[in-house]
């Protein structure tokens, strides 16, 4: 228990995919100039995370890893070099189940969030969770920890970054840093604030 | 035609570039630069899979159906993405330990997807194939700018070789620690943007919100 809460924090704050690995960032600059789309965004990106991040960790105990096989008679098969391409269909399976799923039977929610799911197909977050998952070998809980926690840290840090910017727009910014420029050096100052997190261990 | 081409592949380095201008593909841009070698494989290897990606959506297009294309368009992109992830395994072990997961994220790179999208669904596939091409130029130039100016200051070297001898190895050089950590991107690529909008000024972007200024009487 206690190692799933440390897991928990460290996914949140220490190792924000965000600002520290720098994952999902074209959505994490293009969508951030409103708090109120930036948590829709930061909603779905949650949720989604913590769906894909436990089904890709079945995937890979069951199907992939060396010797998964054993039950269909392929004792000796390693499908591992089948990860990337198997993760990427059931994220984008599973991204077009939810917003069938949403659009029948939560249609406030689906209206909300709607606009924002394609887009997470191609969120790195999403797919950079899955193979840190792999990466680093997660078991089944492990996983659903990891899952709910790094989306809920790349939530946060996405709301705070257009916080930031709703305000930003009202400053006076040298012509050429104005948008984009801007935004990326607000973003290493954030990403400096969240490392001051590094090495707090529970 | 042959001038049409030379400036498809000339045009997203610095008059359109994939990073600064059109904000794609800035995940791996940030996380794998902090050394060259590093870069160059990374720059090298999102080149190579924006080229024939581009090229082989290409050459299917016209039997694409347009409600699956993302799929379609996914599981060429991933299927080259492995084969870059299988020859670094085996050829550059050391190399694909560094850029661990950001090889996998070739896929959802931005630029990969942005092209197949915008261009190579309505163009031949050689015009394709360039334009790929620049477009990952213009990714990699970026990238090793950046691996430039961080491995320069941060550690003192280029590419393993010293260049300016740190203090710690007798020298006078004092390196800037900041430069290896992950944040010290966010600060270059928004510099370089900078800069590069100071040259080109059609690129500045248009004021969301203007100060009055109340005439004194």
């Amino acid at each position: 228990m206690e190692g799933l809460l440390s897991l928990a924090v460290k996914a949140i704050f220490v190792e924000n995919l965000a600002l520290s690995f720098f994952l999902g960032m074209c959505t994490f600059i293009a969508v951030s100039k409103k708090i109120s789309t930036a948590i829709g965004l930061g909603i779905s990106v949650m949720i989604v995370q913590s769906i894909t991040v436990p089904a890709n960790n079945l995937i890979l105990t069951h199907l992939l890893s060396p010797g998964a096989l054993a039950w269909a008679g392929f004792a000796d098969v390693d499908l591992t070099f089948l990860g990337l391409i198997s993760y990427i269909g059931v994220i984008a399976a599973l991204v077009q189940i939810l917003e069938m799923v949403l659009d029948k039977y939560f249609p406030p929610l689906y209206n909300a969030l709607g606009v924002f799911l394609p887009l997470i197909t191609v969120n790195c977050a999403i797919l950079g969770g899955s193979l840190f998952m792999v990466e680093r070998g997660y078991n089944f809980t492990e996983s659903v920890t990891y899952g709910v926690s790094s989306g809920f840290g790349w939530a946060l840090a996405i709301t705070a970054m257009a916080g930031v910017r709703e305000k930003l727009k009202y400053s006076d910014i040298p012509d050429g840093l104005r948008g984009l420029g801007i935004t990326f050096i607000t973003a290493g100052l954030m990403a400096m604030a969240f490392m001051s997190f590094s090495g707090v261990k529970l | 035609m042959a001038q049409k081409r030379r400036e498809m592949l000339i045009d997203p380095l610095v008059d359109n570039n994939p990073i600064t201008l059109q904000v794609l593909g800035i995940c791996s841009a940030l996380a794998v630069t902090s050394s060259l070698q590093v870069a160059l494989v990374m720059a090298v290897a999102v080149t190579f899979v924006t080229a024939f990606s581009s090229m082989f959506i290409s050459m299917i297009r016209s039997q694409i159906p347009g409600s699956i294309r993302i799929i379609v368009q996914m599981v060429i992109i991933a299927s080259l993405v492995i084969l870059v992830d299988q020859l670094l395994k085996a050829y550059a072990f050391e190399i694909s330990k560094t850029l661990s997961v950001f090889v996998g994220l070739i896929i959802t790179n931005c630029i990969v997807m942005g092209r197949a999208e915008a261009f190579a669904m309505q163009n031949s596939p050689i015009d394709s194939f360039i334009d790929g091409v620049g477009n990952g130029l213009g990714y990699g130039l970026i990238l090793l700018l950046v691996g430039v100016i961080r491995e320069l200051f941060g550690s003192g070297s280029l590419l393993g070789f010293t260049i300016l001898e740190t203090v710690n190895n007798g020298g006078w050089y004092v390196p800037n620690g900041l430069l290896l950590l992950p944040p010290s991107a966010f600060f270059i690529i928004g510099l370089i943007i900078w800069a590069f909008r100071a040259w080109k000024k059609d690129q500045v972007e248009a004021r969301e919100y203007k100060i009055q200024t109340v005439e004194a009487h």
